[in-house]
């Protein structure tokens, strides 16, 4: 499989990332050179076989239903290229 | 060179405990040469301040005769752990002015022990590449360079501040991470011991995340005993971390020195790879010699699945990366570039903000994750990889350790594979399948290229068998009896 | 989320009653429902946050809510559990192993850039709701699955012209989402699925059923299709917050769509929101383009496994639930499925009912509980938890009217007091001296009374014995109602020389 201009165009968008449009055919050719090279993988039989889901086989350990009341409010926000009145500020949103 | 920082972490930690030496004194001497090592590039953030603070904390308890196994001994963090109040960027535009309200896991182990924050180390950004050249901060340059030729080299990556501050002497030992050799390709690089535990072993809340199936954090020091010690600190479970493992820490000091007398050690025939040049073939069979004059017994193993763990690598890192990286988006902290509207901004802030290496795996992981190439890309590329995994368990049931070499070349410069991502990916062949199967792993200095630069080789060990997997790196190191170090030319 | 439907939906057979008319024929809504409920729990799903409603901005946001790097996530066991009870209460099949996803998109009030979701594994799978309609008709609806997964912030969009201001105090409150299958025909029955859902959980405290503050708000997924055609083009109505808007979304969609395909256009398959204030449906401009959500199993996450023991032990402490509760309210004490029906409806009527019925006659008390006292709660706007009078007061009435000391006419003239007051029945009965008089010499005195004063009466009541009442009604009236009435027919029937019996 290999991926045409179009298609970096829409990958890009969906991750969100600005590409320039004298940057796609750069990016074509490095994205199809990768994927060229993955092809290898489908040589693999793969029949039967589990994905793998963790690297280390162990139980999910689980949380108490126990809320610590802590107002982290300053501290989570401090960072925030646009605050105000302790909310997170960005450019409108269209529902 | 100060005579201060020509000591290792045990020689230091020892000398601290008998009052030979202070912290101050100490932190004061790194402070000093990483203010001449600036060429290196290593640091991108130094905490002078905030150092001498801690280590004037840590005589006060060395004085009453107390402190932990770590007291008084300064150590540089690889700039993915975010460190509180402190300046933490991954090495990426996008994290600017990050100063995150929260110590990672792992170094709040190193300051309960003691340990003093020398200041952040520079990396690939989000420790993406094997050459610590995707920093936004810049390459770092590797203190060691060929013989009789001043080009600059690469430390490895994507921990290379980490690798070449220790090489440089520019701090006692730092912390990295390992998502597909990130600790072990550039210990080998520049002459230094670096191990990636078992996938669980260290807690991974905190540190910025790359892979997550894959991250592991891990120590580079200048031998393999600091390793120990610094892993003792560093591992342990997090109740915080689910997929950090609830078992207790060894005190992995202790394991050294125990011989290989008996020790099953395999050799997986599918890492003598095309092409592979000849003098890092012959580190290799040196290193057999040298294991098997000490007791062990040599085994050739099969690892049938080898060759394809680097493109599940680059399927699985990538997919999990895209996602991981969503949530620098401009809104809680970073880097923002306003735009007409969210989505624009969006796109700018993410387009300014990441560098070219990272964009693209984030484009290759949107790609096959996206509707039509999920089962195609990331589902084959899982079942391959728990073939790889079986593969390594099957070989374990009838070795103790695997021995091969960490990287298939010495160093390289600065700007020879930057235009050619598959060429800069194939230096990860020998490190990418033990994250892809959770194991630990470390590398050795082994011995020096024909033109001078230093060579590793790696263990693999059977998971949370790290005990064993220093035994034997320390049979190793005791063999080579690697004595070489860089001229300090980034002085002049 | 959108599943495929048309091979698992339940066969029906068209309802007349259903069918919108339109200009080239009957048309037939099909209808499936998305249901998002807070789980019930004191933390987040994912963090130790409160998930209390109603605090200042970003107040109850850990720095795993807000998705700062290198945060990692826990998982709630309370929240496990309840969506297993949730599960075992639809009687769903539980799903031992289920496995965590990321849903990926970007949206300011989703911090993280992904959603944790359950995709392919969910830990509930499939099960069914019965719906009661008014007209006694039952309807069967298929549930899916219901799966766990993290609520996103909210955004204000109205405090700034150019700005959006977001808030992630919900960030990380756990759902369930319920989905069901498109087993619904009609607006009616939509809303009755969700009373119904809202109920069941409420017994099974495993969500608040609050819709004003949020915790149930349902995506409604509606098309239409001429009777025996296959099934039509979608559309999806997110967040819809109350169940009459519910109805009033489906009815407006429907046409909408109807008008569309009787013109000869065809319908696009998108998201659309419904606003109240004109009752119409529009669609939602931010989500125009196709999503590709890039599902992938959560790696911070390991799969979660479940042992038959727990979900034993979850089964064996299940409350009684709405439909069991109906069945034996029937059978235990001889109510009528109507009388059942609306006291199932909220658990705690049906306790208060049955708190009332112990030990008396069940009858008098399903009319009391679900006539006066049901009227009394909806006109003064009280839940039962509010009712000034309890359910043993309102027992003590009873007996005081089984033992006659109290007429039922006077029981309601105390009731009313009671409700006013709170006072005990008997308190009101002793000092408004409102016992019933069964003393014969009184009320033969009043009867007697009554006759002197009205001899032409007696006469006619000699031709026509239905008079007999006007006499009733005259000895009620000059003894305020206090006599008992079984005394005064008996002698009224022995003065005026009728049998007593006729």
């Amino acid at each position: 499989m290999s991926v045409d201009q179009k298609t970096v165009r829409h990958i890009a968008r969906l991750a969100r990332i600005a590409v320039r449009d004298d940057e796609l055919e750069a990016l074509e050719k490095e994205l199809n050179g990768i994927l060229d090279w993955v092809e290898q993988l489908g040589e693999v039989d793969v029949e039967g076989v589990e994905p793998m889901t963790s690297a280390v086989e162990v139980a999910m350990k689980m949380r108490d239903d126990v809320a610590v009341v802590q107002d982290l409010q300053k501290e989570v926000t401090r960072n925030a290229p646009g605050a105000e009145d302790g909310f997170y500020v960005v450019p409108k949103v269209v529902e | 060179m100060s005579e201060l920082t020509k000591l290792t972490l045990a020689a230091a930690r020892d000398a601290l405990k008998k009052k030979e030496i202070s912290a101050v004194e100490l932190t004061g001497a790194y402070l000093a040469e990483m203010a001449a090592g600036t060429a290196l590039n290593t640091y991108v953030t130094v905490t002078a301040e905030k150092s001498m603070e801690m280590a004037k904390a840590s005589d006060a308890r060395l004085a009453k005769g107390a402190g932990g196994a770590l007291e008084g001994l300064p150590l540089g963090i690889k700039d993915l752990f975010c460190t509180k109040d402190v300046l933490t960027t991954a090495s990426s535009h996008i994290l600017d002015g990050f100063r995150p309200p929260y110590e990672s896991t792992v170094t709040a182990n190193l300051w309960r022990d003691g340990a003093v924050m020398l200041g952040k180390l520079n990396n690939d950004e989000f420790a993406m590449g094997s050459s610590n050249e995707t920093s936004f901060y810049g390459p770092v340059v590797n203190p060691w360079r060929r013989k009789g030729d001043a080009t600059r080299l690469v430390p490895g990556g994507s921990s290379g501040g980490s690798s070449a501050a220790v090489a440089a002497k520019l701090c006692l030992a730092a912390t990295a991470t390992d998502t597909g050799g990130s600790i072990r390709q550039p210990a080998a690089f520049t002459g230094t011991v670096g191990i990636k535990p078992t996938y669980g072993r260290c807690s991974r809340w905190g540190i910025v995340a790359f892979a997550s199936s894959l991250d592991q954090a891990g120590p580079i020091t200048r031998d393999v005993r600091d390793a120990a010690i610094m892993l003792t600190s560093m591992a342990g479970h997090d109740e915080k971390d689910t997929t950090s493992v609830d078992r207790p820490v060894p005190d992995y000091e202790a394991a050294l020195g125990q011989g290989v007398k008996g020790l099953r050690v395999g050799i997986p025939k599918e890492y003598r790879v095309d092409g592979m040049p000849a003098e890092i073939d012959a580190l290799w069979s040196r290193g057999i010699e040298w294991l098997k004059a000490a007791g062990a017994e040599i085994k050739e193993v099969s690892l049938p699945h080898t060759k394809y763990a680097l493109p599940t690598y680059y399927i699985v890192a990538p997919a999990e990366c895209s996602s991981n990286l969503a949530r620098y988006d401009g809104v809680r902290y970073g880097l923002r570039v306003e735009g007409r509207d969210i989505t624009d901004m969006y796109e700018k802030t993410r387009a300014a903000g990441f560098g070219a290496e990272v964009r693209r795996r984030v484009l290759m992981g949107t790609y096959v994750l996206s509707a039509g190439y999920y089962d195609a890309y990331y589902l084959k590329a899982q079942k391959v990889r728990t073939l790889i995994a079986r593969d390594f368990a099957a070989a374990f049931a009838d070795v103790d350790v695997l021995l091969t070499p960490t990287a298939p070349s010495a160093a390289f410069g600065i700007g020879e594979k930057t235009d050619d991502p598959l060429s800069m990916y194939l230096n990860d062949v020998f490190t990418v399948p033990v994250n892809l199967a959770g194991l630990p792993g470390i590398s050795v200095p082994a011995g020096l290229s024909s033109d001078g630069l230093p060579l590793g080789l790696q263990l693999i060990g059977r998971t949370f068998d790290e005990e064993t997997l220093l035994r034997a790196a320390y049979a190793v190191e005791q063999a080579a009896d690697f004595k070489a170090a860089p001229e300090a030319w980034w002085k002049a | 989320m959108m599943t495929d439907f048309e091979s698992t939906m339940r066969k029906r057979e068209p309802r007349e009653e259903d069918l919108i008319r339109g200009a080239t024929g009957d048309w037939e809504i099909i209808l499936g429902l998305e249901v998002h409920a807070q789980v019930t729990s004191e933390a987040k799903l994912f963090s130790a946050s409160s998930t209390k409603f109603g605090a200042e901005q970003n107040t109850q946001v850990s720095f795993v809510d807000a998705a700062m790097p290198g945060m990692l996530p826990v998982i709630n066991r309370y929240c496990v559990e309840q969506a297993v009870r949730t599960g075992l209460g639809l009687k769903a099949q539980i799903n031992l192993r289920s496995v965590f996803d990321r849903k990926n998109y970007f949206y300011p009030d989703l911090p993280q850039g992904y959603q944790i979701s359950q995709f392919k594994h969910p830990i509930v799978g499939e099960g069914e709701v019965v719906l009661d309609m008014p007209d006694a008709r039952t309807v069967i609806v298929g549930i899916e699955r219901l799966h766990l997964e993290q609520d996103a912030g909210k955004s204000l969009h109205d405090q700034h012209p150019a700005m959006s201001f977001v808030d992630l105090n919900r960030s990380g409150v756990a759902l369930m989402e319920i989905v069901s299958k498109p087993d619904m025909r009609s607006a009616e029955e939509a809303r009755a699925y969700v009373t119904k859902l809202r109920t069941i959980l409420r017994y099974l405290g495993t969500c608040d059923g609050n819709m004003e503050e949020g915790s149930l708000r349902a995506d409604v997924n509606v098309s239409v299709r001429k009777v025996g055609a296959p099934l039509g083009t979608r559309c999806e109505i997110k967040n819809v917050n109350s169940i009459r808007f519910i109805g009033q979304a489906i009815e407006y969609e429907a046409r909408r769509q109807i008008d569309i395909l009787e013109d000869g256009g065809k319908i696009d398959q998108e998201t659309r929101l419904f606003d109240p204030k004109t009752g119409e449906t529009r669609p939602m401009r931010s989500k125009e383009e196709a999503h590709d959500y890039r599902y992938f199993p959560d790696p911070d996450l390991l799969p979660l496994v479940l042992r038959q023991a727990e979900v034993d032990a979850i089964r064996a402490s299940l409350p009684e639930l709405p439909d069991e509760k109906k069945a034996r309210l029937i059978s235990a004490y001889g109510l009528s499925a109507y009388d059942a029906t609306v006291l199932v409806s909220d658990g705690a009527r049906a306790d208060f009912f049955e708190a009332v019925a112990k030990g008396r006659d069940a009858k008098l008390a399903a009319n009391w509980v679900t006539g006066d006292f049901f009227a009394a709660l909806n006109r003064e706007g009280h839940s039962i938890e509010q009712s000034p009078v309890t359910a043993k007061q309102l027992g003590e009435l009873l007996d005081l009217i089984s033992d006659g000391t109290i007429s039922g006419r006077i029981a309601k003239q105390i009731f009313d007091s009671m409700y006013k007051t709170g006072r005990d029945p008997s308190k009101i009965v002793e000092d408004e001296g409102l016992r019933q008089v069964t003393d014969f010499g009184a009320i033969e005195a009043a009867i007697d009374a009554v006759i002197a004063a009205n001899p032409d009466k007696v006469e006619q009541t000699k031709v026509k014995p239905q008079l007999a009442g006007w006499f009733v009604g005259q000895v009620m009236k000059s003894t305020s109602g206090k006599a008992n009435p079984q005394v005064v027919n008996e002698i009224l029937a022995r003065k005026l020389g009728l049998s007593s019996d006729g």
